[in-house]
């Protein structure tokens, strides 16, 4: 067991398709900024850095340089970690891991995105393997629809449970003035949208934005002094399994179901969906919103479309899930878990604002990348 | 224009000047793929011989398609080959409809298609590739489906299979 850690500040910017008023740099300044203003600080109080964003998305190598004096790097320290759609959640790793093993006291994540510079579907389909399986893969939708058609035939689920989802995170989506998308939307909306890839719609799937987070962690020692209500890392776990798409049991999530007991187990968590007071989770697609949940140990396998339909994870249901909009309303890849991050600390620390749900003490965060990959973590108002 | 400022809608500069993209121009880059012998036999098998061979573990006793060096799950070299398919069942489908460019070679898709997953006969894991039915009311998980494949000479890729075609 490594030192105990909180998050003391979280900024983010103002997502959108095309932020054309700021590069790269400028948006992750315009983060970090917030950041450093949510915890009251300056450059000088933190000790290292992690960023991260998909590789080759802007076609330019070394973030770690070419951002350095947007990130207030400086002179310090900066490391960058990139593992695909769970970038955001490994960056938040990486800076809880370097502050729990007591090499740096105050370390600043960053995640960001200038998705509207390439062609986001090209850009992802390069994860697959380039002779075996990228041609018939379609980039990050064709997957998640593939799966939601196994889903459906093995359960019963259907394509308006899935609508259901994508009208409660785009409805939440206006009440978080940073979001990209903000849209009052209904079922039949999301149904009548174009499809693009049975069974998955318009609405039903995540944009691409531009856009940046920062997220300060801090040791105990520190975090008491910098924040009245620090966000505590209760848990932080990392599953990966396979390198092709066709080795995957897709029909349920197995990295997720591994990650997830792990963490639970870690944070003595027993009843998730009673435990925890709100989520924000990683969901690409609304699809995922109801397949997902079986593997987050809410209910049996086969029964998340029964929790869908009652509204359970809505924002006055038993765990509201995704005050923020989620991924289908903002999605700066490799800034997006990492808002998952930040959002999930705010709720804690009660600086949600509008989308704030009443007395947060526990908050379950989870990432989404790569072939099937999952982080999980697990944030709380007490002490670990 | 404090750094809360809400800059999304800009189009210029707070003095005036026109926000800019640049453009990159068109690049083109060429990438040469070591196979290795796994990913080599199967192809050539597939080229030469039009059948489909994958590796067994002998610790977990998963069939691999494609066939690799290791396990992941054992951490065991893998030498058992073992002929697979050419049929199999349709675990999972969708029928692409949005056009995005494929990185391969720059081109857009070509859409609809339909992208499978199936699992060939003897085989764990399932293989991605193409059915030629791209009505999803014609298609249903759990299918039967068979590996209809290209005219000679075939090429030296996935593609030596044309698509799987549903077994009626």
């Amino acid at each position: 067991m490594g030192r105990r850690v909180g998050i003391v500040g979280v900024g983010q910017t103002h997502h959108a398709a095309h932020r054309l008023d700021a590069s790269g740099m400028e948006l992750i300044a315009e983060a970090v900024t917030r950041a450093f203003d949510d915890a009251q600080i300056t450059r000088d109080e933190i000790d290292a850095i992690v960023i991260g964003n998909m590789d080759h998305f802007e076609n330019i190598n070394y973030v770690d340089m070419w951002a350095l004096e947007g990130l207030g790097a400086f002179m310090k320290p900066v490391f960058k970690v990139t593992t695909g759609g769970t970038t955001g959640t490994t960056i938040a790793a990486c800076a809880f891991y370097s502050v729990a093993s007591g090499l740096f006291d105050r370390v600043l994540a960053v995640g960001w995105e200038k998705n509207s510079e390439s062609d986001t579907q090209a850009a992802v389909a390069t994860c697959a393997n380039p002779v075996l399986e990228r041609d018939p893969f379609a980039g990050a939708i064709g997957p998640l629809a593939t799966e939601y058609s196994m889903y459906m035939k093995a359960y019963g689920a259907t394509e308006e449970d899935a609508a259901l989802v994508a009208v409660r995170d785009r409805n939440n989506a206006l009440n978080n003035p940073y979001a990209h998308n903000r849209m009052k939307v209904t079922v039949e909306d999301v149904m009548n949208s174009p499809m693009l890839s049975y069974p998955i719609k318009f609405l039903d799937m995540c944009p691409r934005s531009d856009g940046a987070c920062a997220v300060i962690f801090a040791s105990e020692e520190y975090a008491k002094k910098m924040c009245p209500r620090p966000a505590w890392v209760h848990a932080s776990v990392v599953r990966h399994d396979y390198t092709h798409f066709g080795d995957l049991e897709w029909q349920w999530m197995p990295s997720l179901e591994r990650a997830s007991a792990e963490a639970y187990k870690k944070a003595g968590i027993t009843n998730p969906l009673k435990e925890f007071d709100v989520a924000e989770l990683y969901l690409p697609a609304s699809t995922t919103g109801v397949k997902w949940m079986d593997s987050l140990w809410f209910c049996e396998r086969g029964e998340a479309p029964k929790l869908i339909r009652k509204g359970v994870f809505n924002m006055d249901g038993e765990l509201p899930v995704n005050p923020s909009g989620g991924v289908i309303a903002t999605n700066p890849i490799g800034a997006t878990g990492l808002i998952r991050v930040g959002e999930a600390a705010w709720q804690i620390m009660g600086r949600a604002r509008d989308r704030q749900v009443p007395n947060v003490k526990k908050a379950l965060v989870t990432g989404f990348g790569g072939c099937s990959w999952s982080d999980v973590i697990i944030l709380g108002a007490d002490l670990p | 224009m404090g750094i809360y400022t809400d800059k999304r809608k800009s189009t210029h500069t707070p003095d005036g000047f026109e926000l800019l993209l640049h453009h990159s121009g068109h690049l083109e880059y060429d990438f040469n793929w070591h196979m290795g012998p796994y990913w080599s036999k199967f192809l050539i098998e597939m080229r030469d011989n039009a059948r489909f061979m994958a590796v067994r573990c002998e610790e977990c006793g998963n069939v691999y398609v494609p066939p690799r060096y290791i396990c992941g799950r054992c951490f065991k070299e893998l030498n058992e080959w073992v002929e697979v398919g050419p049929e199999g069942e349709l675990k999972g489908f969708t029928i692409v409809r949005f056009p995005y460019i494929n990185p391969n070679n720059g081109e857009l898709m070509k859409v609809p298609y339909t992208s499978i997953w199936v699992t060939l006969d003897g085989a764990t894991t399932r293989m991605m590739h193409f059915c030629n039915e791209t009505d999803e009311k014609n298609l249903e998980v759990g299918m039967r489906m068979r590996a209809v494949w290209a005219k000679e000479p075939r090429p030296t890729s996935i593609h030596a299979v044309e698509y799987f075609e549903i077994i009626k």
